[in-house]
């Protein structure tokens, strides 16, 4: 007889295998870990930028800005998001993990990756910001721990896709997997392509470092550093609107719209997404304008595209599942009567709504060729990623710890009070932070600048005051994002820590890693995942109505924007 | 549920609402747009990168940059010693980044074309002409050529936007247009 490796939660009806839980809580706590020394460092950061404090030194100050880069950019979000396939393939799917040995091999590397780089920072000698531009020089340790970080995250990629081959031979479900599966495939697959680009140059540049190979062609680190850098993020989105799929379906019962359109979503991303590194070398030298055009409009906007889908099909199956509950008055009485004072929910709605209207926008905008002369490297480059990293990915990822810690740590949260209000300080703190920088880029201010007073230049230059003003109001948002952050931190390792046990088998090192006791895997094999039940049709009344006129006010908002920066562009000196 | 198989085996096979298919129509749409305004702005805007650009070393560059001073200094900046240069209108002129400064300081013609060459001696810098708001990104062995037409009179600053070390924000250059 075969050991009973499974065990379902009682809350929510879902399966969690022995090994794949563990792997889950490991990788979700070090990615917690991360995201309080990033975010830490970037509340340092924030104080720094606001004129009126410039609270650290220029060399703390530059060593601040690469920590904090690198740390929530690359480790919180990629050790997260590798918690997050174990859940999309073993949990969703009810199956067993392929070869969990390897997965905490993957894990191993992962954190001894991330603690060189770390090293390497806090040596001093490597403050060379998350990019790492040559022929500015880190320290051999920093880019072997980069590397070392990424194999460990490619093993977890594998382990994913062999699951899923599992799954599929031992039928432990029916039919084809579900959205949220199929969503983080498609993360799984952009991660793999993200991280063999980042073999290509990390590896010539750690040898480099070494010593062995004179010279690295500072343009061609930049085409390929990108295709890791920004393709990253793209894992990012795919893997966080999957959280939303999930998220609604949990919450709501939710069910897509129409599984083809959400999907032929999915795919567009997979076959258009990674063009987006074009975005980062439009204002550099040596790379052509039909080479950019084509690039930086993701094969013309087909990526866009779908994440416009998304932005209708999330919202929308949420009111669909509302309305077929009664909540059918007006246009919003569906977005109304939501659950609001709960975190999974709020989080997960405000990171869409910030990530759409903010991080959207702003990005497609300043990824236009010719736009982007007046935005390039300024500190609206930032605006535009605290809307769609900070807000977008890791509010998602705030929102669905919020249930995990219950259903996957068996712990009740400390705090609800706390709780409650921690998504709203958080995405308002990143809000006013977003949109006080992008307004600050506007006017030039630059990005990763210790000092735009220029007290100790040689020659002068004073920014208008308007954009000091501006990088003070962002600073506070800063603060107050980062205390919507340590407060996450606070209620998700208090609950782990102090949280009313709902399992008794639940113990302090089950929290961090560890199997629960063994008398809570008592499922040999679960049942098989059957289908979705089937729609009844007939209900023409049942119609995203709220969101469609949200979705034309979000159209609206993008075209005047756009042609805003359009107008912006043509009052600057004339150029070709 | 989006968390269990889709209950059509086939799911290709679903239907597409109404509301979908109309917002995947205008979003298209938009895509489309913005796409074909790129080429547009090329043809019709005013504003546009250079396609122009070569492989040089630093000391070529610095070369350029050395000649093209010495035959036109006008003055020099006292406190940061470095040389104002008046090309003649309509010339090459040449800027060059390295730490931490942006090389020599120009004076140009309003309403004049000159063909800007920029490029760098060391590290990667950002070219940020401020507070016109022109960004470009330097890279060390290569030579942008950028043709630009001043259309306002006055003091710009060239502050660097790239990160480049403990002294990037000490990086200042200066343009003059009269």
């Amino acid at each position: 007889m075969a050991a009973k490796m499974f065990r379902q939660c009682p809350d929510s009806g879902l399966f969690f295998h022995k090994s794949a839980e563990s792997l889950m809580k490991a990788h979700a706590v070090l990615g917690v870990v991360y995201l309080l020394v990033g975010g830490f460092l970037g509340l340092l950061v924030a104080l720094t930028r606001m004129p009126s404090l410039h609270l650290l030194s220029a060399e703390d100050f530059y060593l601040a800005l690469s920590i904090h880069g690198t740390a929530i950019l690359i480790f919180w979000i990629i050790f997260f998001e590798m918690a997050v396939l174990y859940f999309a393939a073993s949990t969703l799917l009810r199956c067993r993990p392929a070869t969990p040995a390897f997965g905490w091999l993957g894990f191993l590397l992962m954190v001894i990756g991330s603690t060189l780089v770390m090293v390497a920072f806090f040596r001093g000698n490597s403050s060379v910001m998350f990019t790492s531009y040559v022929p500015m020089p880190a320290e051999p340790i920093f880019y072997l721990g980069l590397i070392l970080f990424a194999v460990g995250a490619l093993i977890g990629c594998f382990i994913f896709l062999g699951t899923l081959v599992i799954a599929k031979q031992e039928k432990t479900y029916d039919g084809s997997v579900p959205l949220v599966t199929f969503g983080a495939l498609t993360a799984a697959i952009i991660a793999i392509f993200t991280i063999a680009s980042g073999a290509v140059i990390l590896i010539p540049t750690w040898l480099w470092s070494l010593g062995f190979i004179n010279h690295i062609d500072p343009l061609m680190y930049r085409t390929v550093w990108w295709a890791l850098g920004h393709s990253s993020q793209q894992i990012n989105v795919a893997a966080h609107v999957s959280i939303w799929y999930a998220i609604a379906a949990i919450l709501f019962g939710a069910r897509p719209m129409s599984e083809k359109v959400s999907r032929t979503a999915f795919l567009l991303y997979i076959l258009f997404l990674q063009l987006a590194s074009a975005h980062h070398i439009l204002a550099d030298p040596g790379v052509s304008s039909t080479w950019k055009v084509f690039n930086t409009s993701y094969a013309m906007y087909l990526a866009v595209l779908a994440s416009m889908v998304h932005g209708l099909t999330v919202p929308g199956c949420i009111e669909v599942a509302q309305r077929k509950k009664g909540f059918n008055n007006g246009l919003f009485e569906w977005l109304k009567k939501a659950p609001w004072a709960n975190p999974v929910f709020s989080g997960m709605f405000i990171a869409m709504i910030i990530f759409g209207f903010i991080g959207g926008i702003t990005g497609v905008v300043m990824g236009t060729e010719q736009i982007n002369l007046i935005i390039h490297n300024t500190i609206f480059v930032p605006g535009h990623f605290h809307a769609t990293v900070a807000v977008g990915t890791t509010l998602t990822f705030m929102a669905i710890t919020y249930f995990l810690i219950p259903v996957l740590f068996r712990r009740e949260l400390i705090w609800p009070t706390a709780c409650k209000w921690q998504p709203y300080i958080f995405g308002g703190g990143m809000l006013i932070l977003s949109l006080f920088l992008l307004g600050a880029g506007t006017l030039g201010v630059p990005r990763r600048h210790w000092d735009i007073n220029f007290s100790d230049a040689l020659l002068q230059f004073q920014f208008a005051g308007t954009a000091i003003t501006m990088l003070g109001i962002a600073g506070f948002g800063g603060f107050l994002a980062a205390v919507g952050g340590a407060l996450f931190c606070l209620i998700a390792v208090g609950s782990l820590v102090f949280g009313k046990r709902l399992d008794p088998g639940a113990s302090l090192f089950s929290s961090f890693g560890f199997p629960m006791a063994s008398s809570c895997y008592n499922v040999e094999r679960p049942g098989k995942l059957g289908l979705a039940p089937v729609e009844q049709t007939g209900d023409g009344g049942v119609q995203a109505k709220g969101t469609f006129v949200l979705a034309l006010v979000f159209l609206a908002s993008f075209v005047v924007y756009f042609f805003i920066n359009a107008k912006y562009l043509s009052s600057i000196w004339p150029m070709g | 549920m989006s968390i269990l198989p889709p209950s059509q085996k086939i799911w290709w096979k679903e239907p597409i609402h109404g509301i979908e298919m109309m917002w995947i129509i205008l979003a298209l749409i938009w895509c489309l747009v913005l796409f074909l305004w790129m080429p547009y702005w090329h043809v019709y805007g005013k504003q546009n990168l250079s396609n122009e650009s070569y492989k040089t070393s630093p000391e070529q560059f610095e070369a350029k940059a050395n000649t093209m001073a010495k035959a036109y200094t006008v003055r020099t900046d006292a406190k940061s010693n470095t040389p104002v240069v008046h090309p003649p209108a309509g010339s090459d002129v040449y800027m060059l980044g390295r730490l931490w400064q942006w090389w020599p300081i120009l004076e140009l013609e309003k309403n004049k074309t000159y063909r800007l060459h920029l490029s760098s001696l060391d590290w990667q810098h950002g070219f940020s002409l401020q507070p016109t708001n022109i960004n470009l990104q330097i890279l060390p062995g290569y030579e942008t050529v950028v043709t630009i037409t001043p259309d306002q009179s006055g003091e710009f600053a060239v502050v660097c936007n790239e990160y480049c070390g403990v002294g990037h924000h000490t990086m200042l250059g200066k343009i003059y247009v009269k």
